[in-house]
């Protein structure tokens, strides 16, 4: 029989606490994916945030630490700077990098550290149950916001990958979805794409994947999915904001 | 090797390398300084790297990273500097990563002053970020003190694979002394084969981590903890017991306050008040054995601190009621004076000129 589809090597068998329709799982398939097909598995080094995926050092089959909340770039840059020639991530949610941490995810991207952030932005934050995050789109209900994020409250949702294309020192900056077969493809090559720009040595590199949370969004899978691509994708266009050649 | 005139911070520096230590990661604070100017010159000269952080926060959490990665890492701060570093320190005890410390204090709370300061005695010996977890804590009374306490440090800190802490106040950072720098003594502690290099395909991937969500295997992780600190506490206890023999009083004080209760003690003499002193060198552990024998003559223990009294915690429960515990203490950058504690011994003993 011809095997045409694996798991990567680069997950273990433990079984995943993600909640049914959490688009994690899928994330951490790429990422496996892409390390595997660039044959980095066995020299790669990876950070988990403090959220959902803190256990993600559970399911990758690489060595991997957690980090304080939102201090996933710091640990990164420690990491990084002792071993410059091994691959090294984080893996972030958006409470997580786009709040706590967003002292540290910019400046690791304006010291130009080589390493690759993949950022997960679902709009909420996750493992605290549904607060609003500073991705919360406008009018969406979160327990914190039970009337909707109101914006003369508390502002506009943070626009992360605009703001780090902006940085010298970020040279890869895409957004991508992984609502759709089509997306979670070009989602894996941005991915991979990020992981070539560390190992040639360019600096920064930045992938913001836009995810579900059916738990804490209320809906059903399905439901989550057309949620993300109906009021999402508007707010955070999809496409590279950055690529090394334009990064002078 | 012949002595050579450094300032404090720079000997911390020069003594951390000595140690082995080859990254720091920091963030300007005063009266610190001269710690990260010296290695942002010197660590790249022997292939280390120097990087200044853009907070307290991130460079504890580089620390954390570089720790992680199997390095000699360090980081020097102040007090309030200290104080943001705490929730690393926390995850660093909790993971079990080496990491030398240095804390030039300064006069508080809050930004405060840029004085020496002694008040940062509970954040370093309390565990000033949550949990139950301890760090060694030194506290050295000279420039020589210091370089032979930095440079063994991360033989220890790798030893324990726990954080050490060196506390030296703003006096011992800023001052002028002849030093010798001397070889670490080593400590056999076990290849790092818990650190995160890459598999490089010979074993299974390595994890460090802190969370642990069952009650039961948070306390099991904690316990093995508590075993540990028990060991140091065991073994690892300094201090110093100056003049005990036959003293009316004893004075207890650490870092430059243990120099000037040492001048008291010979102002003292010269009215016919008999006194001694007990200086602890680890904070962290505290000697609580160096009080078990107080002589018979012995009428008070003294802590005297640049505090209004957070050491003397620690004396009264070595002490444990057999003898008044009293206090002498200047806070906010002030340096206590010989006269000022002599008067004070004075006032205890009931005025006991001859």
């Amino acid at each position: 029989m011809t095997v045409v589809f694996k798991k990567s090597v680069g997950l273990t068998d433990t079984e995943q606490h993600y909640c049914p329709g959490c688009t994690h799982g899928i994330t951490h398939r790429l990422v496996a994916e892409a390390l595997e097909e660039l044959n980095v598995l066995d020299e790669t080094i990876g950070v988990s945030p403090v959220g959902c995926s803190i256990l993600a050092h559970k399911y990758f089959a690489i060595d991997m630490c957690e980090a304080a909340h939102g201090r996933a770039p710091a640990v990164a840059t420690g990491l990084k700077r002792v071993h410059p020639d091994k691959v090294v991530f984080t893996y972030q949610g958006d409470g997580d990098l786009a709040s706590i941490g967003t002292a540290e995810i910019i400046h690791a991207a304006h010291r130009g550290e080589n390493f690759t952030t993949i950022f997960i932005n679902n709009a909420i934050y996750g493992m605290t149950g549904g607060q609003m995050a500073p991705t919360t789109l406008v009018g969406q209900i979160a327990t914190t916001a039970p009337k909707g994020r109101d914006p003369k409250h508390c502002g506009f949702p943070l626009k992360v990958s605009e703001m780090l294309a902006t940085i010298e020192g970020a040279v890869y900056v895409e957004r991508v979805s992984v609502d759709t077969p089509a997306n979670i493809r070009k989602a894996k090559k941005a991915v991979k794409k990020a992981f070539e720009i560390q190992l040639s040595g360019e600096g920064f590199s930045f992938v913001e994947i836009l995810s579900t949370c059916p738990t804490n969004w209320g809906m059903n899978p399905k439901d989550s999915m057309e949620w993300l691509k109906e009021n999402m994708i508007p707010y955070y266009p999809l496409g590279n904001l950055k690529k090394p050649q334009e990064a002078r | 090797m012949a002595k050579v005139l450094m300032k404090g911070n720079e000997a911390f520096a020069a003594a951390a390398i000595k140690g082995g230590c080859k990254y720091f990661f920091g963030y300007p604070i005063t009266p610190q300084n001269e710690i990260p100017e010296y290695m942002s010159r010197e660590l790249p000269k022997i292939g280390g790297c120097f990087l200044q952080a853009e907070s307290e926060i991130a460079a504890i959490n580089m620390v954390y990273g570089a720790s992680c990665a199997g390095a000699r890492v360090m980081t020097s701060s102040s007090s309030p500097g200290i104080a943001l570093k705490q929730e690393g320190i926390s995850f660093l005890a909790s993971a079990e990563l080496p990491c030398v410390l240095i804390n030039v204090s300064r006069a508080g709370p809050g930004i405060g002053g840029i004085q020496p300061g002694q008040a940062d005695y509970y954040q370093s010996t309390r565990g000033g970020g949550n949990g139950d977890y301890q760090v060694l804590v030194y506290a050295p009374a000279s420039v020589q003190e210091a370089v032979e306490l930095t440079a063994n440090a991360f033989e220890i800190a790798d030893y324990y694979r726990n954080p050490v802490m060196i506390l030296g106040d703003g006096m011992i950072g800023q001052m002028m002394e002849p030093v010798e720098l001397k070889e670490p003594i080593i400590r056999d502690a076990s290849p790092k084969t818990w650190a995160l290099t890459g598999t490089g395909g010979q074993r299974t991937h390595n994890t460090i981590k802190s969370l642990a969500l069952e009650p039961d295997d948070l306390e099991e992780i904690n316990l093995k903890l508590k075993a540990k600190y028990d060991v140091i506490q065991e073994k690892e206890v300094q201090y110093e017991a100056y003049n005990l023999d036959g003293a009316e009083i004893i004075l207890v004080a650490y870092g430059t306050v243990s120099r000037i209760a040492k001048a008291v003690i010979d102002d003292l003499a010269a009215l016919n008040i008999k006194a001694g002193l007990i200086r602890p060198i680890t904070l962290w552990p505290f000697p609580y054995k160096a009080f078990n024998d107080l002589p018979a003559t012995t009428k008070s223990v003294m802590s005297v601190e640049m505090s209004f009294g957070q050491m003397i915690d620690d004396v009264k429960i070595a002490v444990n009621g057999r003898v008044p515990v009293d206090f002498y203490g200047r806070t906010g950058g002030n340096v206590p004076s010989p006269e000022e504690i002599v008067c004070k011994v004075k006032e205890i003993l009931g005025g006991a000129e001859s």
